[in-house]
């Protein structure tokens, strides 16, 4: 126990991250689930009232992005990247802990508010966010937003801020700075490099919503005018700061997905990433042009025909990278010899859903259809295939590849096949009638709609295919369980893959490699034609190595941002200065402890 | 940081010399956001006092020269560190705080003054604006003052020595881009009215 709650290993910060997201993954898809059996049919289903449903819908789309899907890819980005790049652990093995625990107490914390409503005296047990989970001014005024609701998603998501910036240093140094001899940065496996891409997105991406948010607290709390007409603020400069962050953002969630099939892809086709490099700059593209196009969240807010413009072609622009990169993967798979793994099946799935996904991006694009399907559920489509049938996939095709590497057991494969189909149907009866039901007019977040708008039909299809999902997930969770029990029989490199995770037992030993490889090649445990495969590591170091100890002042400086937050909640100074004296105690204790790397 | 890098890295630099320099990269998003919204706000009050009536360009300019000054005396406690003179790396550590401590006292005027004077934090929105940007700035010094005075006491008690020079070397990168965040908001703020 003590040795988890000290850990700066990052395959056990790696698997924290894991289960932590997982458990977080399946609240969200429970709130999904509930606000789907109130939409089966029109005028309620279930009886949730406007209040609850606004709860259901801002905290699904809150803890899906940053509670969820952010943290599983942040599970790979622990556990594999090291062991790609051939290191020992990353850069600041304290900082990772750190995030890790600022993570899961950001978390606890949002998700506290779903029964803190006695303790603000409110008159029901929940005072979770309501406000959608972009949040928008002037909704969360207090004025229009008094309860401790806002406060709550303002200050949670400060706290997870924290927790996303101090990886992103992390890693962006850990794969610059950590690599093993001879890995160059175009030998760097694409899952890391579309990790590098992603934490550059992170560190840049983040400053600009804690700006955001800080603002707005100060309108909350003390009575400034940020975004506030009253005193002459403008709404609509929340909407600029909260999207030039949350258009970065969708590239944050996508990108480590697609480096995971540009694993996936070539080691069960037995052939090189097609076109490596070109994958490579097209992640770098993605992410330059993904600076550039955060008003088209914004059409309907009247920009002016030059921004429309300039916004739509921008936008329209990164569909040439993304496009680049699925002839890629196609290319891959063409003549391979492929084997239909889970975690192939999954990776296939990412490439068709997330055309469909990026095709209804590309109408949106286009400012005019934009205004028809602004806040719509054609939206609401268009998001969830691309971070459902994107990023999710993408992360369970991850999940079966790497989860003998993670734990040394196979997951199931035939319940695999039964989970990825029930998933690809699921999704796509739950998401597309949806395209439909949203250009016949059906608004996104509405508890209730009237018969007479004609989409009664499918909103039943989305509930059926909801619950499919749902139930997918929990064959996917037995799956999981059931591995505890199985015997720890997975070979180093069970699925022939060529990176250097593989050179490894499964699971690795905690020094990770015996010796630190010396790398040669793009494809290190691969017959090239230029290339001999890489020398096997020997068992046994031939050295002693020396592995740091872990540490409490990681988890404990941790403890001391939710801390703040509800001296912050509550309006007792106080208890934000106790708050405070644990950070700054944990920081000093933490920088003069002997610590050797 | 009581212990030096021993690894090589790949790049050649140190660890956390880099991750201090995507830090840097990092907060100047931060000071980027708070600047636009400053400009996007420019000129937008409702009721005054203005921008114009209240700003004291000659007593800022002052403060901006003390500000510089402490980027020179940080450039000299480098130094002095590095060539393991230690007396004299304790003095400009010392001297560095002192015009940082400087500096704050000047904002702390400042900003009473300004209150005196009718600007409060939610007059207007020049009064909002002014003080979270510039006010996140004396967070910023704050920091970077206890930073320095951390790093004079290891000093007086004999644990800092030119093996700690990386150190040293990290503090100076946030004190001169704290100071050069600061030339951007005096010219924007102060000199562009």
């Amino acid at each position: 126990m003590k040795s988890w709650l000290t850990t700066t290993d990052h395959k056990r910060i790696g698997l924290l991250y894991f289960w932590t997201a997982f458990g977080f993954f399946m609240i969200g898809g429970l709130e999904a689930l509930i606000i789907r059996a109130q939409l089966v049919r029109p005028d309620g289903g279930l009886g949730v009232s406007a209040e609850t449903f606004n709860q259901l819908f801002t905290m699904h789309g809150t803890t899906m992005v940053f509670l969820a899907l952010m943290p599983l890819s942040a599970a790979f980005f622990n556990y594999i990247i090291p062991l790609q790049i051939g290191a020992r652990d990353v850069a600041f093995p304290r900082l990772n802990a750190f995030s890790y625990w600022v993570f899961l107490l950001g978390g606890l914390f949002l998700n506290a508010s779903f029964v803190a409503g006695p303790l603000f005296g409110a008159d029901r047990l929940s005072v979770a966010p309501d406000a959608g989970w972009f949040g928008y001014a002037n909704l969360t005024s207090r004025q229009f937003s008094p309860g401790p609701n806002v406060d709550f998603w303002l200050l949670g998501l400060q706290i997870l801020g924290i927790a996303s910036l101090a990886a992103g240093f992390n890693f962006v140094v850990t794969i610059l700075n950590m690599r093993a001899p001879g890995m160059r940065m175009l030998r760097l496996p694409p899952f890391t490099w579309m990790t590098l891409i992603t934490q550059f997105l992170v560190i840049t991406a983040f400053p600009v919503i804690t700006v955001a948010l800080v603002l707005l607290m100060f309108d909350r709390f003390f009575g400034t005018h940020f975004f506030l007409p009253a005193g002459g603020g403008d709404p609509i400069l929340w909407q600029h700061l909260f999207w030039m962050f949350g258009h970065p953002e969708v590239y944050i969630l996508i990108l480590p997905a697609m480096g995971i099939i540009s694993e996936v892809l070539p080691t069960f086709s037995k052939k090189p990433l097609f076109g490596y490099t070109v994958v490579v700059y097209s992640g770098v593209v993605i992410a330059f042009l993904g600076w550039s196009v955060w008003s088209h969240h914004m059409f309907s807010t009247g920009l002016g025909p030059i921004a429309d413009s300039v916004f739509a072609g921008t936008t329209m622009l990164i569909a040439i990278p993304t496009g680049v990169k699925i002839f890629n993967w196609i290319g891959t798979l063409w003549g391979g010899q492929i084997r239909f793994t889970t975690s192939l099946l999954f990776a296939v799935g990412f490439i068709a859903m997330f055309i469909i996904g990026g095709l209804s991006g590309v109408t949106h694009a286009s400012a005019p259809s934009d205004l028809q399907q602004t806040d719509t559920y054609y939206v609401v489509a268009h998001i969830h295939y691309v971070l459902f049938g994107g990023t999710i996939l993408g992360l369970f095709s991850g999940i079966y590849y790497w989860w003998p590497k993670m734990t040394g057991r196979f997951l199931s494969e035939r319940m695999g096949k039964v989970h990825f189909w029930l998933t690809l149907i699921g999704m796509n009866l739950a998401f597309f009638p949806m395209h439909f039901s949203g250009l016949l007019g059906m608004p996104r977040r509405i508890y209730t709609y009237s018969a007479d708008l004609g989409v009664a039909r499918f909103n039943q299809l989305s509930t059926i295919g909801a619950f499919l999902i749902g139930i997918a997930t929990l064959v996917f969770f037995w799956n999981l369980l059931r591995t505890r029990r199985r015997p720890s029989n997975a070979p180093a490199n069970p699925w022939g893959g060529a990176t250097l995770e593989w050179a490894i037992s499964s699971p690795p030993p905690v020094y990770n490699f015996t010796v630190i490889p010396t790398v040669t090649s793009r494809l290190p445990l691969w017959q090239t034609e230029r290339h001999a495969p890489m020398a096997p590591l020997p068992d046994r170091p031939p050295a002693p190595i020396h592995v740091p100890g872990g540490s409490w002042w990681p988890m404990i400086t941790a403890f001391g941002l939710p801390i703040i937050a509800i001296g912050a909640l509550a309006h007792l100074i106080p208890i934000v200065l106790a708050g405070a004296a644990v950070v700054i105690v944990g920081i000093y204790r933490w920088a003069y402890e002997p610590f050797e790397m | 940081m009581t212990h030096g890098s021993t690894h090589a890295t790949s790049m050649g630099v140190d660890n956390r010399k880099m991750a201090f320099w995507a830090f840097i990269g990092s907060e100047c998003l931060l000071f980027g956001s708070l600047i636009a919204t400053y400009l996007v706000y420019k000129g937008r009050s409702l009721v005054g006092p203005y921008p114009h009536e209240i700003l004291n360009i000659p007593f800022t300019s002052f403060s901006t020269f003390d500000l510089l000054m402490s980027s020179l005396a940080m450039v000299l406690a480098l130094a002095a560190v590095q060539r393991g003179d230690m007396k004299q790396g304790k003095l400009w550590l010392f001297v560095t705080a002192l015009l940082g401590l400087i500096f704050l006292g000047g904002q702390f005027w400042e900003f009473s003054h300004f209150v005196h004077e009718g600007l409060g934090l939610t007059t207007n929105l020049f009064g909002s604006t002014f003080y979270v940007l510039t006010g996140t700035h004396g967070a910023h010094v704050t920091v970077g003052v206890i930073w320095l005075l951390t790093l004079w006491i290891q000093a007086l008690r004999g644990k800092l020595g030119p093996q700690n020079a990386l150190t040293v070397e990290i503090t100076g990168l946030y004190w001169h881009f704290v100071d050069v965040v600061w030339i951007v908001i005096f010219t924007v703020v102060y000199l562009i009215q």
